[in-house]
């Protein structure tokens, strides 16, 4: 805390340490401290474990062995092959999700007439299993990128458009009213009441649409794909190269568990009006 | 701009009909209302909860449409919301993820009369003037219900309105609060000389504050009785407790009492 510009109602000295609610000084770390420690001991129980040979290591390779993997599969050129078309994939697809479906969410949100006219296909899709449609999806546009962007693309696109259309449709009717009663025209209350207002929801679903499209994207390439992360650890498990298979897995799930972060932390950024809870 | 004779707001016989969904039929919340207010006066409306005066006030804001009558500002019949009027509303409608300062800058930034850098001056200057400088970084939900309201009226008054419209702004205040609220938009009002129709359910908060208090009797809404206050100004809370102050209540409850016997509910 800053005491060298204290006013004379935040003293330092009239402010007591035992004050109710005030955070200890690791308070801030502890959930990075205490989730970190779990993840370091569970490492180490597991190459115990490995170690013991309590596992054959035909079906359990120690953390070591992994790590021996990763510096094996970065050797290879290959890799950044497999990287550069799962990325590409992921960000083709997403980015269709979040181009399309954030537009289309909010215009359904907003307008009655296009929500009836769009509502069928919507409730059509959501209920169907669209990675099931991985197949169908590899038959119209064959083996290459675009069956896994279509993919990933069906994935992330239904919790974008559906949050954003919440969104718009659970605004305060107190604030248009407001807005409306200051003459406010069309645009100016989308711009300054729909879009802020709305601004949570979106980040909500684009935050699902994340795991969504990662989920999508390995699904796709175990069932057809010439490159790709989710190829590499699918060939890997194939022949029982179970080190590089869970190396590719654990890349997966470290990328989704990042970005949830990053948008985690965006969604607070938003949030910043919220009294704390 | 005035009228001729100095009247700001005229409404004649003005009638407002909704439809009900659930009856599927349209009863009439406003029947009939005429009634002036002049430039620079302070107009209380009373009257039962439902009696149609929200109703009526949100028609004069130009929200809502009348179904015969007519309504007029400054000679000019009103056709839907405009510059000339600014609504205080019952709830704060604040837009919470907005500071205070850029809330009271909201009307006027909608309406675009004046370039941003004015409008900030203009919304410091009317948060000043409602006692909240010390907040103008805080957002809404940081403050207590008076300080919100406080906002909501800086907000309408900030858009320089011909007419001031409020709707009950003090109903969800505790009770000290309330009165200390009624104090401060005295001394505001006395500063920022403005016209003012204010909606309230409460007797003394209407006597408190007018030149002239109009009861509204049970729905449909119709001017029942139209009382001059002639008290002195400025008036302190003390005034409340004066003899003529009571006479004012004392007939104003008899009208009400009338009229709760004729329509057999006594909810106020």
């Amino acid at each position: 805390m800053n005491t060298e510009k204290a006013t004379p109602d935040s003293d330092a000295r009239t402010e007591p340490h035992n004050a109710v609610g005030r955070p200890g000084r690791l308070a801030a770390y502890q959930p990075t401290l205490i989730g970190g420690g779990a993840v370091l001991l569970s490492i180490a129980v597991w190459q115990l474990i490995a170690a013991a040979q309590v596992v054959s290591p035909l079906f359990l390779p120690a953390p070591t062995e992994i790590v021996k993997a990763y510096v094996q599969m970065f050797h290879d050129p290959e890799i950044w092959l497999d990287l550069e078309t799962s990325g590409l994939e992921v960000l083709y697809g997403f980015g269709l999700a979040v181009v399309i479906g954030l537009p289309m969410g909010i215009v359904m949100g907003w307008y009655r007439p296009i929500r009836y006219a769009l509502d069928p296909f919507i409730a059509f899709f959501y209920s169907t299993p669209r990675i099931a449609l991985t197949p169908l999806m590899v038959i119209w546009l064959g083996i290459g990128i675009w069956s896994k962007v279509a993919v990933i693309f069906l994935g992330a696109f239904f919790p974008i458009a559906i949050n954003a259309m919440a969104g718009i449709r659970s605004l305060d009717p107190l604030l248009l009213r407001a807005a409306r009663s200051f003459g406010a025209r069309d645009a100016q209350i989308f711009r300054t009441i729909a879009l802020p207002g709305t601004v949570p929801f979106i980040l909500t679903g684009i935050r699902l649409g994340v795991g969504h499209a990662l989920i999508g994207l390995v699904v796709a390439e175990l069932i057809a794909a010439q490159y790709g992360i989710g190829k590499l650890m699918e060939d890997s498990f194939d022949v029982f190269n179970m080190a590089t298979g869970f190396a590719a897995l654990i890349l997966i799930a470290v990328t989704g568990v990042v970005l949830t972060i990053a948008i985690q932390r965006l969604e607070r950024r938003f949030d910043a009006w919220r009294p704390n809870q | 701009m005035t009228g001729f004779d100095g009247i700001k707001l005229s409404a004649r016989g003005v009638c407002i009909h909704y439809w009900q969904e659930r009856s599927h039929r349209s009863f009439c919340a406003v029947d009939g209302v005429s009634m002036d207010v002049r430039d620079g006066e302070f107009v209380a409306i009373v009257g039962p909860s439902g009696c149609g005066k929200t109703t009526f006030l949100n028609a004069i804001d130009g929200l809502i449409p009348i179904s015969a009558g007519s309504l007029s500002l400054s000679g000019r019949p009103i056709k839907g919301p405009g510059h000339d009027r600014a609504m205080v509303f019952q709830h704060p409608s604040l837009l919470p993820w907005r500071t205070v300062l850029a809330n009271v800058a909201y009307g006027l930034e909608i309406q675009g009369r004046v370039d941003r850098h004015e409008a900030r001056e203009r919304a410091h200057a009317f948060v000043r003037m409602v006692g909240l400088e010390r907040f103008e970084d805080h957002f809404p939900l940081e403050l207590s219900g008076g300080m919100q309201q406080r906002v909501n009226l800086a907000r309408a008054l900030a858009t320089d309105p011909e007419l001031m419209l409020l709707d009950e702004p003090f109903a969800a205040l505790d009770a000290q609060t309330r009165e200390y609220m009624q104090l401060e938009l005295l001394r505001i009002w006395g500063e920022a000389r403005k016209t003012a129709v204010f909606i309230t359910h409460d007797i003394k908060e209407a006597i408190y504050l007018a030149n002239r208090v109009i009861v509204f009797t049970a729905r449909p809404g119709r001017v029942k009785l139209t009382l001059d206050i002639d008290l002195p100004r400025p008036r302190e809370l003390r005034v409340k407790r004066t003899p003529h102050f009571l006479e004012y209540e004392d007939a104003i409850w008899s009208a009400i009492e009338e009229e709760s016997t004729l329509a057999k509910v006594v909810t106020i």
